[in-house]
C-alpha cells in the first residue's frame, strides 16, 4: 500500500509488462469464471446438506425426549407435551396411496391417449392444457376443495359409499365431507399432470420399428400398446409415478384444507385424518414451547427423508431409462 | 372369427377408456378455471386492488397490501435465487456435463426440487427467522429463493445444452476465451429459452403458500422495508378460506382469481416465448 504511494511505477517498467499482461489475462478470466460458476454449483449441494443439518440440529430436544418411539406413538397432547408422529405418518402415506390408486390409471390412460391415439397437434395442445393443471397454485385447489368437493362428498358421494360399501371397515361411519378420501381425490387431481406428461414423453420415445413389428404380426392397435409399447416404457412410467408420489407426500395446502386435521388413526377412509405437512402448516406458528417446535421440526425431518428417498428412486429410474431406454 | 371380433371390440373399448381419461382430466381443468372465474369476478371490485383488509365484522376492504407483498416476495426471491441457479446451470452445461461432480450437483438439484415446500419453509425459518427472532419479508424471500434455485439450475442447463456445439467452436476459433464464448455467444443464443425457464419458475413460486406461513407470516397492514412480516395473496387465500366469515370467503375467491390469472398469464406467456413446452418436472 505505502509502496505504491511512495513509488509510482515508472513509465518504462510498463513496457515489459505489456506483452505479458495479455496472455495471463486470458487464463485468469477463464479460471475465475469457471470457479465462480463452480462455487454456485456447489452451493446447491450446500443447500441439500444444509436442509438436512438444520432439520437435524433443530429437532434435538424432541429426538432426545422421545427417541425412536416417537415414530410409533399415537398420542398428540401439546398441553402435557407428549407427542407421537404415527397418526401423521399414517395419514401422509394413506392419503398419498389413495391419490396413486386414482391418479395412476387416470394419468397412464391420458398418456396412452395422447401418445397413441390423438393426432400430434391435438396431443400437443392437450398436454399443454394438462400441464396448466400442474401450474394452478395448490391453495386454489384447496379453496375448490373446501367449497365444492367437501359439500359434494358429504351430500352425494360419501352417503352412497356408506350405503353400498358400509359393511366393510373402509367405508364406515358418518359422512363428514372432509377426510382421507377427499384428500386423496384432491391429491390425485394434482399429481395426474406429472404422471400424464412424463409418461407421454416416455411413450413417444418408444422406437417405431418395435411397434411396426408387432403390427406386422397382426396385433390390433391396443395389443401393440399392451404387448410392445407398455413393457418397453414400463420403467419410465414407474419413474413418473414415483415423482407424482413425491409430490403427493409433501403437498401441504390443499390437503390441510380438506383432510379434517384430526390426529387419530381410523380404519375408515371417510374419517378425518392429518398429514405431516398439514400439522406443520397448522401448528408451527402456534407452537409455544421449544420442545413443541423441535417436535414439529422432527416431523419435518421425517417428511424430508421420506421424500428424498422417493425422489431419489424416481430420478435414478428416469436416469437409467435415459441411459438405456429399454430399462434392462 | 368371433375371437377377432372380440379383439377389435376390445381395441375400441380400451382406447375409448383412455379418451375418457383425457376428457375427464381436461374437464377438471376447465371446471377449476371456470368456477374460480365465476366466483372471483362476482366478488372482485376496485376496492380489492386499492384498500387494506378491514377488521373482522366490517365488510368491504381489499388486499392491496397482499398484492404488493406477493410482488415484493417474488422480486426478492428472483434477486437472491436466480443468480445462483443460472450460474450453477452454466457450470453444469459448460463444465460439468460429463464429470462426477456435475452428476452429483444435477442429482442434488433434482432431489431438492422434490423436497416439500413446507420443509423449505422450516429451513428458511431456522436460518433466517431463528437468528433474527422475528418473521420478515427477507425470510419469505429466502424460502422462495431456495425453492426456485433447483429449477433454475436445471432449466438453464437444458437450454444451454440446446446451443449447437458448432456455435461454441466457431467462437473459440476466432480466439475468444471460453468465458467470453459463454457470456457473449452461448447465453445470448439461448436467451429466449432462459427467459422461458425464469418465467415458468417465477410463476410457480408466486403461487406458493406453505413456505411463507412461518417465514413471511402475514400482515394486515402495509409492510415497510424488508425486515417486517408481510402478507401475500396465497397466504391470504388460505387464512380467509378457513375462516368462518362469509365476507372473507368472497374475498378469498377474488384473491384466488387474481392469483390464478397472475400465475397462468406468466406461465402461458413463458411458453409462447419459447413456443415449445417444458416438462412439468
Amino acid at each position: 500500500m505505502s509502496a505504491t504511494l511512495t513509488a509510482p511505477p515508472p513509465v518504462p517498467s510498463a513496457q515489459p509488462a505489456a506483452p505479458r499482461r495479455k496472455k495471463p489475462s486470458y487464463d485468469w478470466g477463464d479460471s475465475v469464471f469457471k470457479y465462480v460458476t463452480l462455487a454456485f454449483a456447489l452451493s446447491i449441494l450446500a443447500i441439500a446438506l444444509g436442509i438436512a443439518y438444520e432439520l437435524f440440529i433443530n429437532s434435538s430436544l424432541a429426538r432426545h425426549a422421545f427417541g425412536w418411539a416417537f415414530l410409533g406413538k399415537q398420542i398428540w397432547d401439546p398441553v402435557a407435551e407428549n407427542f407421537g408422529a404415527l397418526p401423521f405418518i399414517y395419514g401422509t402415506l394413506v392419503s398419498s396411496l389413495l391419490a396413486l390408486i386414482i391418479a395412476v390409471p387416470l394419468g397412464v390412460g391420458v398418456a396412452i391417449f395422447l401418445a397413441e391415439l390423438a393426432p400430434r397437434r391435438v396431443s400437443d395442445a392437450c398436454s399443454f392444457l394438462v400441464e396448466l393443471l400442474a401450474a394452478i397454485p395448490s391453495v386454489v385447489y384447496g379453496l375448490i376443495g373446501i367449497f365444492v368437493l367437501v359439500p359434494f362428498m358429504r351430500v352425494h358421494l360419501q352417503p352412497l359409499l356408506i350405503k353400498l360399501l358400509g359393511w366393510t371397515p373402509l367405508f364406515k361411519g358418518p359422512a363428514y365431507g372432509v377426510g382421507m378420501l377427499t384428500a386423496g381425490i384432491v391429491l390425485a387431481i394434482m399429481i395426474v399432470p406429472f404422471i400424464a406428461t412424463i409418461s407421454r414423453e416416455v411413450l413417444l420415445s418408444v422406437p417405431l420399428p418395435l411397434k411396426e413389428s408387432a403390427m406386422a404380426l397382426g396385433a390390433t392397435h391396443w395389443e401393440v400398446v399392451r404387448l410392445a409399447v407398455l413393457p418397453y416404457a414400463r420403467s419410465g412410467i414407474i419413474g413418473s409415478i414415483f415423482l407424482g408420489l413425491g409430490r403427493a407426500l409433501g403437498e401441504t395446502m390443499a390437503v390441510t384444507m380438506v383432510i379434517g386435521n384430526r390426529p387419530e388413526i381410523a380404519a375408515s377412509l371417510l374419517a378425518p385424518g392429518y398429514t405431516m405437512a398439514a400439522v406443520l402448516a397448522n401448528e408451527f406458528t402456534e407452537a409455544t414451547s421449544d420442545l413443541y417446535v423441535h417436535t414439529l421440526i422432527e416431523i419435518g425431518l421425517v417428511l424430508f427423508m421420506i421424500t428424498i428417498v422417493v425422489n431419489g428412486v424416481a430420478r435414478l429410474i428416469l436416469l437409467r431409462m435415459n441411459a438405456d431406454p429399454a430399462g434392462r | 372369427m368371433s375371437y377377432d371380433r372380440y379383439r377389435k371390440f376390445y381395441n375400441a373399448a380400451a382406447f375409448t377408456v383412455t379418451a375418457l381419461c383425457a376428457g375427464l382430466t381436461l374437464a377438471v381443468l376447465f371446471f377449476v378455471l371456470g368456477y374460480v372465474t365465476v366466483h372471483g369476478i362476482s366478488s372482485l371490485s376496485w376496492n380489492f386492488f386499492t384498500r387494506l383488509p378491514t377488521p373482522v365484522g366490517e365488510s368491504g376492504g381489499g388486499m392491496a397490501n397482499a398484492i404488493v407483498g406477493t410482488i415484493k416476495l417474488v422480486f426478492l426471491a428472483a434477486v437472491l435465487g436466480l443468480p445462483v441457479g443460472i450460474m450453477g446451470g452454466v457450470y453444469l452445461a459448460e463444465y460439468g456435463a460429463a464429470n462426477r461432480l456435475g452428476f452429483f450437483v444435477r442429482f442434488a438439484a433434482d432431489v431438492i426440487n422434490g423436497v416439500p415446500s413446507i420443509v423449505m419453509g422450516i429451513f428458511a425459518y431456522t436460518i433466517v427467522v431463528l437468528p433474527m427472532k422475528h418473521f420478515s419479508t427477507l425470510a419469505g424471500g429466502v424460502a422462495l429463493a431456495i425453492m426456485l434455485i433447483p429449477i433454475a439450475v436445471r432449466s438453464t442447463e437444458e437450454f444451454l445444452k440446446l446451443v449447437p456445439r458448432a456455435v461454441r467452436e466457431s467462437a473459440l476459433a476466432l480466439g475468444l476465451p471460453q468465458w467470453k464464448v459463454i457470456t457473449m455467444v452461448v447465453i445470448p443464443t439461448a436467451f429466449r429459452g432462459l427467459l422461458t425457464g425464469v418465467l415458468l419458475n417465477l410463476s410457480r413460486v408466486s403461487g406458493e403458500t406453505a413456505p411463507l406461513l412461518f417465514t413471511a407470516f402475514g400482515n394486515r397492514y402495509w409492510s415497510s422495508g424488508w425486515m417486517n412480516p408481510i402478507s401475500s395473496l396465497p397466504v391470504m387465500i388460505f387464512t380467509y378460506a378457513v375462516s368462518p366469515y362469509e365476507d372473507w370467503h368472497r374475498q378469498a375467491w377474488a384473491a384466488a382469481l387474481v392469483l390464478m390469472i397472475l400465475v397462468l398469464v406468466t406461465n402461458i406467456g413463458a411458453r409462447l416465448i419459447m413456443r415449445r413446452g417444458v416438462a412439468v418436472s
